[in-house]
């Protein structure tokens, strides 16, 4: 499936680029298989991925609910570090 | 009261709480309360040059939308402003505005905390630090202490 990925903060920087578009194996149904297909693609997701723990994942907008969060229907996924506004 | 009017707004210039007050309880008598908050760009030891603020445009406003009205449904709010800017921000400038109002001051100001408490955590906008010595930015980490503001939410009332 086609999907829009975006990346934030330090994220961003590591990836090198804000967003781009990919089309998802169909095997790819939750966060934590995006996880896992992400480490496939390089050194640089491979590199933010070590530390999963601390990586936030929103699907069109709304905070993920978990690494089991399915990702069907869903257009845009952003991943992005821990938020530090306010 | 009243259906509450909640403004969110993220944008770059900044604001004035006054105007932001005098918006919210012109033309009504229902509030006998309003508290503010407002976070402001800090440089206590004179190293900092600037931050800047990233934010995703998509989900930034809607996700304080979303505590917002969580704030409204908890507590009897007549109104809620929040305001989070990003881009460059210098030491001793504005960065963040919540407004809270109510007919009484305790759900005045458990709606503003409850509203910078989530916004801290959950509104996605992330701070990089740039030095007065020109040394290259790092981004700042998130603070324990934020996440541990929010159990005190999860409490039965007192």
């Amino acid at each position: 499936m086609n999907m829009k990925l975006v990346y934030f903060s330090w994220i961003r920087e590591r990836v090198g680029f804000s967003e781009e578009e990919v089309n998802l194996p169909s095997d790819v149904k939750t966060v934590a298989d995006l996880f896992d297909w992400l480490r496939g693609r390089g050194e640089e997701f491979e590199g933010f991925l070590q530390q999963p723990d601390i990586i936030r994942v929103a699907l069109d907008h709304v905070h993920a609910d978990g690494r089991e969060a399915s990702l069907s229907g869903i257009k845009e996924i952003a991943l992005f570090p821990p938020m530090t506004g306010g | 009261m009243k259906i509450p009017i909640i403004k969110i707004q993220v944008r770059q210039e900044n604001f004035d709480l006054n105007d932001e007050i005098r918006a919210l309880t012109a033309n009504r008598t229902d509030v006998g309360a309003v508290v503010s908050f407002t976070g402001i760009c800090r440089d206590e030891n004179h190293t900092l040059s600037a931050l800047e603020i990233e934010h995703y445009p998509g989900m930034a406003q809607a996700e304080i939308l979303r505590i917002a009205e969580i704030a409204c449904s908890r507590w009897p709010l007549g109104g809620m402003v929040a305001i989070h800017r990003y881009g460059k921000i210098l030491p001793g400038e504005n960065i963040v505005l919540v407004v809270a109002a109510s007919k009484h001051r305790q759900a005045a100001f458990d709606g503003a905390n409850f509203l910078m408490d989530f916004l801290k955590t959950r509104a996605p906008f992330w701070k990089k630090e740039f030095f007065a010595d020109g040394s290259k930015g790092e981004w700042v980490s998130a603070k324990d202490d934020d996440d541990g503001a929010l159990v005190k939410w999860n409490q039965p009332e007192p």
